[in-house]
This record gives structure tokens, C-alpha cells and sequence, in this order.
């Protein structure tokens, strides 16, 4: 379908800058996380009269790309980031290396200075094609205004597509200010990208065979099944066959936290009766999940005596950590409903479901509550309580979060958004913003450590001047804790700048510089009555500091490129248990 | 193992680039690399030795696959090929030692494309085991300068398609 647009009588030309927003109109853009400056003050001073989209602008580049990552996992679509040329586009590095670990679908539209000045050092250049190509899914310099239109649909295409990433667009000056005929094409053809979603059936129906005839079949359940919409599939096909689920940092809210199938999260900090069950199963069925580092451990002894189903929709996730028996490269979602159809018989896993469920008794998920001091569990468990599970909790990186990934339960698909592959720290602050335009039923709730908040804080001003409900929730341990715990463990004790605690701010009197109404305690007693305050404001962000114990550390932990027998499980006994 | 893998690229602004990129930020080996055109203009050829036990290569061939610009990958070690390699090689001259080039030169079936009273230049083609003897039995004459095509190879019998990409393995 082409389509050909006069906009204006007697010229049909259009400039640049009009042909962005009339493709970002095609694109169903609703929201572009940006910050003006001098290379695209064009598509600025066009912007102004755009009425189509709403422009927010962040404090910060950084900010604009987590933004744009949080509203595209909270709802599916496509972020939109526009910044300027060499230090707008610099600052964009970081979020787009996080979205292209986590594959996130975003564009991100960097303003380029004119292009016969490219290559002369002049005045905010950079080259950032260069720059992001390795953290890009694929990136584009448009060099001629008449390619604009057809590079925007392309990159739209591209990042949404197959395994989903980020685009970068780079639009230099001269050619967003110059004009040609709009031609627009909707179809988009690349002889090079050409995703699978249709999975082998022949395979398929190996796979359904091989899981009908386990005797401890195991799902292991990775982002992909969220970004294929693929869960209520993978609950028809857990529940029908009976098969227990655990999940992976990303895949949290693919299947329900209270179903009595979820073992919980995998890994590195997943929970004992979890990887028990991985090292125990005889069918391990890999769903949109990349045997990560954090997952496995010691490659050689993960899951050793399990034939390994593995579903992915990029070909490159096969055999790339772990080498699998059954490979099938497909949409996850068509994949499960198929594997679904082909299933002969349900396996019994009556047996099998017992001895998980024994192993859930013998090690909880326990903490330290008798001694009247505030901890991070406790918080969290507390608002998996209020909100049902039903609320988007975005996380920053560190102990907090491996905590909430722990403790809260999610019961839906797209409401854990978390910076896991790269593990961005100052991730949770501007995501959650993106996420509020997403999602205007359900609480949004910002959680981050003292570090991480800090590594954001100039965006409370983005979400003070939203009116955004955000629920900002800050863990105050007064130390990096995560690394703190890995000093105590595994580097002699040696607390290497990690104690924040004397230099860290009065948070509260940071919420209320920015004009946010804050609070703060340390007590456990506070928890239930601050955050039913928190929850009972609708229409302005609400920032609770909670200061928790500072030597706490996050257990189980199985030690980074160890097996599941050097499990840690508590910590009166960080020794190995099994 | 080394394996010679053959791609098809956009021929287009940073389609060598990326794929450059791919083999550092992967940490793949790249033993030998040429770009030139194709019978289609807008279609470039990579020809890239590369080694690695199987899941590597594996991997290499995924990853090249992976990026937009490549067209096409081909892992010429499963397939009957031919293999081309061009060095130009400058010798330093004494006296007496020309005729013995110059024979060597012919055994090699190179050509002289360069003389002055100090050095010689020689031009030899061949898959690249031959060039290595070459420079094998030249080296005592001390070799000045050398400058290797890297490996260039073609598939034998029919033409390869460029309308789909297509993992070979």
C-alpha cells in the first residue's frame, strides 16, 4: 500500500520534519520521551503544533530511553525516544545497551549536525551510529530526506519485530530542514530480516511427546513469553498438563505468583525449591528464556540429567550457552498453544509435584522478623498484599530487587519491569515514568535502593510536572548493598566504598524540594498506614523512604559460576546445603 | 577448525562495520577478511576465514545471520569450493640472485609486475597453502614488503541465490 500526501496546494513538497510526524502518526505513536536541542530544533518548532502525540520532557537523555523502556514493556508498543546531536545522543548509550539486553522495542531518534559537517569534529557531533552499533538491534543515518520515510518504517518494523531491540535513527539537520515528496509505504520487505514465528511442527510434536512422557517435567520460563503475549497459553499449558513453572528475572508476571504451580524466580537468587527442581528434572523446557549466566551458574552442571526443550524465537539463543537437545526456533506464543494441541496424554506429575512442594517446606523464603528492625522483605511483602499483585512494580538493580522478584506476586504479564541483563542501576526512577503512561488503571510503584535512586533523581521533576501517581519507594540499607553483600562473602569483608550512609541525603527533603509529599520511617509498625497513604493518592507522585537494615543479605544465593549443590540458603548458615 | 564463510551484504554505508563489529564484540577470530562487489551492484561479498570448534562456528554463522544487512551466510566448508588468494611480495635484489627469483617466480606461475637494480616485486595467485610456500622458499632472499589479498572464494557449480537468507547449517 502506497500512499502519496499533498499537504499543502500548489507544493506538493514536504519538509523533513513534517514527513517524521506524519510517519509517527502511521506509526500510532502516543507518546515521544525526549530533550530538545540545537540539531533538532526543526522537528521541535514543527512538534509545537503537533497535536497527535504528547511530548514529554525528562531531565535527563538517560531518562528519555528508560522512559521509553518502561512504557514499552508496561504496554507492548514501541518507545519512542527523540534527543540532540553528540552529548543528547552520548547520554542515550546506556538505556539502549539496557533495552538491547532486555529487548526492548524502542526507536531512539538522535539529531546529527548537517551533513557536510560530518566528520569535522564540528560543534555536538558524535558519531553514534558508531557508537551504538553493538548495542543496537540495527541503527540507520538517513542520508537524503527522500529516504526518511521508509527508514522510519523500518525501523519501527525492525524493533518491534522477530526478537524484539532498539533502533536508532540518526537525522542530520540539513536533511530533516529539507523537502521532498512524502511517499509512504506501508509494507516493509528486507531481504535480510526475515523473523520465524512459525516453529517446526515436526519438532513440535516431538517436544509434545518427549513432555507427555516425563516423569518431572519442568517449564523454565524467560521474557520472551511476556513479549509474545504468550500467557495465557503458558497457563492453558501448564494447568491442562500439570507441569510446575519457574521463572527468570524477566519472566516474573508470565505465569500467576499464587498459582500453585509457580516455583518462583530461577538462578542466581531463586528460590531453593526452584533450582532443586532444575537440577532435578528429567524435561526441562526453555520458553523464551536465554540460559543466562545468572540462571545457570556452572554451565557443565546445570540441569545435567534433563533432555532440554528450548523455544526462542532468534536462532543465535540456541546452543549459545547451554547446547539443547530439542531446538525450536518460533513464536513463543503460536509454540505453546501448539505444543498444547500435540500433548498425547498429560505426564503424572503427581509425584514430582510432592517432592517440589517437600523441598518448598524444607527451605522457605524466610527473614530475620523478631527483633522489631525494619527489613526489605517485609516492605515488599506488604505491598504484594495491598496491591494483590495486581500493581506494576518497576525495580532498579541490586539486593531490593532480587528481594521483590522474591517476594511480590505477580499475577499479571508486563507489571515486573526491571533492568536484568544489563542491570542498569537509576533504572527504576524514569521507567516507572514510562510505564504511568502506559498503564492508567493500576498503581505504579518505583522501587529502588539509595544508590540507584540517586543515579536518576533529576527525574522526580519529569514526574512532579506529569501530575504522574507514581509510588516512589526508596530501600534505604545506607550502602550499595549488593556489592556489600559480595564484599562480606566472597572479598574478605573489605567494604570498599560501598557505605553511602554519611554522605547520602535527607530523602525526604529531597521529595519536597521537587514538590513531592514524603515520608519516612524505620519502623515496621509505620509500613501498613504510609503505604495505604501512598496508595490513597491519585493524581501526584508519593515518595516513602524506608530505612531497613543495612547487613541483610539476599539468600538463597548460589554464588556466581557455581553449581546448585553450593547453594547458600540462609545466612546463620551460608554454607552449602545440599 | 578453520572455516572460510562466505556473506552476502547490503552493499550500503557501515554493512562491513557491522559485521566487523559482530567478530570483536563477540569475540570471534577473524583470520582473514576481503570485500569487493558481486554480479549485483548493490550486493557486496565478504569472504572471512574464520576458526573454531563447532558451537563457535555455529555461532558465527547465527550471528552473521542475525545482522539486517547480511543477505546471505555460507559456511564454505560444508560445500565444494575454490579458494583464491593474491599476494604481491617485494624482494630485495643482490647480485646474481635475479635469475633464481625469476625461476622460482615461474614455478609458482607468478608474474614479475616490478623491477628497479635494488628489488623486485612479484605478483602470485593461488589458494592460500601455495602462497605460503611461496614465501617460504623467497624469504632467504629477504622479503621487503608483502601485501596478502586475504582468501576469496566461491562455491563450485551452481550459482548461489541472493533473494533469500538462508542458514546453511
Amino acid at each position: 500500500m502506497e500512499e502519496r500526501i499533498n499537504m499543502k496546494k500548489n507544493n506538493n513538497l514536504l519538509a523533513g520534519a513534517d514527513i517524521f510526524f506524519e510517519c509517527l502518526k502511521r506509526e500510532k505513536v502516543e507518546y515521544i520521551f525526549g530533550y530538545p536541542g540545537g540539531a533538532v530544533l526543526k522537528l521541535y518548532e514543527h512538534l509545537y503544533d503537533v497535536d497527535f502525540l504528547k511530548h514529554i520532557l525528562v531531565r535527563h537523555e538517560q531518562g528519555a530511553v528508560h522512559a521509553a523502556e518502561g512504557y514499552a514493556k508496561a504496554s507492548g508498543k514501541v518507545g519512542v525516544v527523540l534527543v540532540t546531536s553528540g552529548p543528547g545522543a552520548t547520554n542515550t548509550v546506556t538505556g539502549i545497551a539496557d533495552a538491547y539486553m532486555d529487548s526492548v522495542p524502542i526507536v531512539v531518534f538522535t539529531g546529527q549536525v548537517s551533513s557536510h559537517l560530518i566528520g569535522n569534529d564540528a560543534f555536538q557531533e558524535a558519531d553514534i551510529i558508531g557508537i551504538t552499533r553493538p548495542i543496537t538491534k540495527h541503527n540507520f543515518l538517513v542520508r537524503d530526506v527522500r529516504e526518511l520515510a521508509s527508514t522510519i518504517r523500518k525501523a519501527f518494523y525492525i524493533a518491534s519485530t522477530g526478537r524484539p531491540g532498539p533502533v536508532v535513527v540518526d537525522l542530520p539537520k540539513d536533511v530533516i530542514a529539507s523537502k521532498c515528496e512524502f511517499v509512504y509505504d506501508e509494507e516493509v520487505d528486507i531481504r535480510g530480516y526475515k523473523p520465524t514465528y512459525k516453529g517446526h511442527s515436526n519438532q513440535i510434536k516431538k517436544a509434545a511427546e518427549v513432555i507427555s512422557k516425563a516423569k518431572r517435567p519442568l517449564l523454565y520460563v524467560g521474557g520472551g513469553v511476556i513479549m509474545s503475549n504468550g500467557s495465557n497459553e503458558l497457563a492453558l499449558f501448564a494447568r491442562e498438563n500439570k507441569l510446575p513453572v519457574t521463572m527468570t528475572l524477566q519472566g516474573l508476571g508470565a505465569f500467576p505468583g499464587k498459582d500453585e504451580l509457580s516455583l518462583g524466580m530461577l538462578g542466581m537468587h531463586g528460590t531453593y525449591w526452584a533450582n532443586r527442581a532444575v537440577d532435578s528434572c528429567d524435561v526441562l523446557v526453555s520458553l523464551g528464556a536465554r540460559f543466562d549466566d545468572r540462571v545457570t551458574g556452572k554451565v557443565d552442571t546445570f540441569a545435567t540429567g534433563a533432555f532440554k526443550i528450548h523455544v526462542d524465537i532468534d536462532p543465535t539463543a540456541i546452543d549459545k550457552n547451554v547446547v539443547v537437545d530439542l531446538p525450536i526456533v518460533g513464536d513463543v506464543k503460536h509454540i505453546l498453544a501448539e505444543l498444547a494441541s500435540e500433548i498425547p496424554a498429560p505426564p503424572d506429575t503427581s509425584e514430582w509435584l510432592a517432592q517440589i512442594y517437600a523441598w518448598k517446606d524444607e527451605c522457605p523464603l524466610t527473614y530475620e522478623d523478631n527483633d522489631g528492625r525494619l527489613r526489605t522483605e517485609y516492605v515488599i511483602e506488604k505491598i504484594s498484599e495491598k496491591t494483590k499483585g495486581e500493581a506494576v512494580i518497576v525495580t532498579d538493580v541490586g539486593q531490593h530487587q532480587m528481594w521483590t522478584a522474591q517476594h511480590y506476586k505477580y499475577n499479571n504479564p508486563r507489571s515486573n519491569l526491571t533492568s536484568g541483563g544489563l542491570g542498569t542501576m537509576g533504572f527504576s526512577l524514569p521507567a516507572s515514568i514510562g510505564a504511568s503512561f502506559a498503564v492508567k488503571d493500576r498503581p505504579i510503584i518505583s522501587i529502588s535502593g539509595d544508590g540507584g535512586f540517586q543515579m536518576n533523581i533529576q527525574e522526580l521533576t519529569t514526574a512532579v510536572a506529569n501530575k504522574l501517581p507514581l509510588k516512589i519507594f526508596i530501600i534505604n540499607n545506607t550502602f550499595l548493598g549488593m556489592v556489600r553483600q559480595w564484599q562480606e562473602l566472597f572479598h574478605k569483608e573489605k567494604y570498599s566504598f560501598t557505605d553511602l550512609g554519611s554522605s547520602n541525603p535527607d530523602f525526604v527533603k529531597v521529595g519536597e524540594a521537587f514538590g513531592i509529599e514524603s515520608y519516612s520511617t524505620d519502623n515496621p509498625k509505620d509500613v501498613d498506614s504510609l503505604l495505604d497513604k501512598a496508595f490513597s493518592v491519585k493524581n501526584r507522585p508519593f515518595l516513602i523512604e524506608f530505612k531497613v537494615v543495612k547487613e541483610d543479605m539476599v539468600f538463597p544465593m548460589v554464588p556466581s559460576g557455581g553449581s546448585i549443590s553450593d547453594m547458600m540458603v540462609n545466612r546463620l548458615n551460608p554454607k552449602r546445603m545440599i | 577448525m578453520k572455516h572460510t564463510i562466505s556473506v552476502l551484504v547490503e552493499n550500503r554505508f557501515g554493512a562491513f562495520d557491522r559485521v566487523a563489529t559482530m567478530f570483536s564484540g563477540k569475540g570471534f577470530n577473524i583470520k582473514s577478511i576481503s570485500v569487493g562487489e558481486t554480479e549485483i551492484s548493490e550486493v557486496s561479498r565478504m569472504t572471512i576465514v574464520t576458526e573454531g570448534d563447532d558451537q563457535i562456528i555455529d555461532q558465527v554463522v547465527k550471528q552473521l545471520n542475525r545482522l539486517i544487512d547480511t543477505i546471505k551466510v555460507v559456511d564454505l566448508a560444508e560445500v565444494y569450493h575454490v579458494e583464491r588468494e593474491l599476494a604481491l611480495i617485494n624482494i630485495g635484489m643482490h647480485k646474481g640472485s635475479m635469475e633464481e627469483i625469476k625461476n622460482i617466480c615461474d614455478i609458482f606461475r607468478g608474474n614479475i609486475v616490478d623491477i628497479t637494480n635494488k628489488s623486485m616485486m612479484i605478483e602470485i595467485t593461488g589458494p592460500p597453502d601455495k602462497i605460503d610456500a611461496a614465501v617460504n622458499v623467497l624469504a632467504p632472499f629477504g622479503i621487503k614488503e608483502m601485501a596478502r589479498s586475504g582468501i576469496v572464494a566461491l562455491k563450485r557449480g551452481e550459482q548461489v541465490k541472493i533473494h533469500k537468507k538462508e542458514n546453511i547449517t
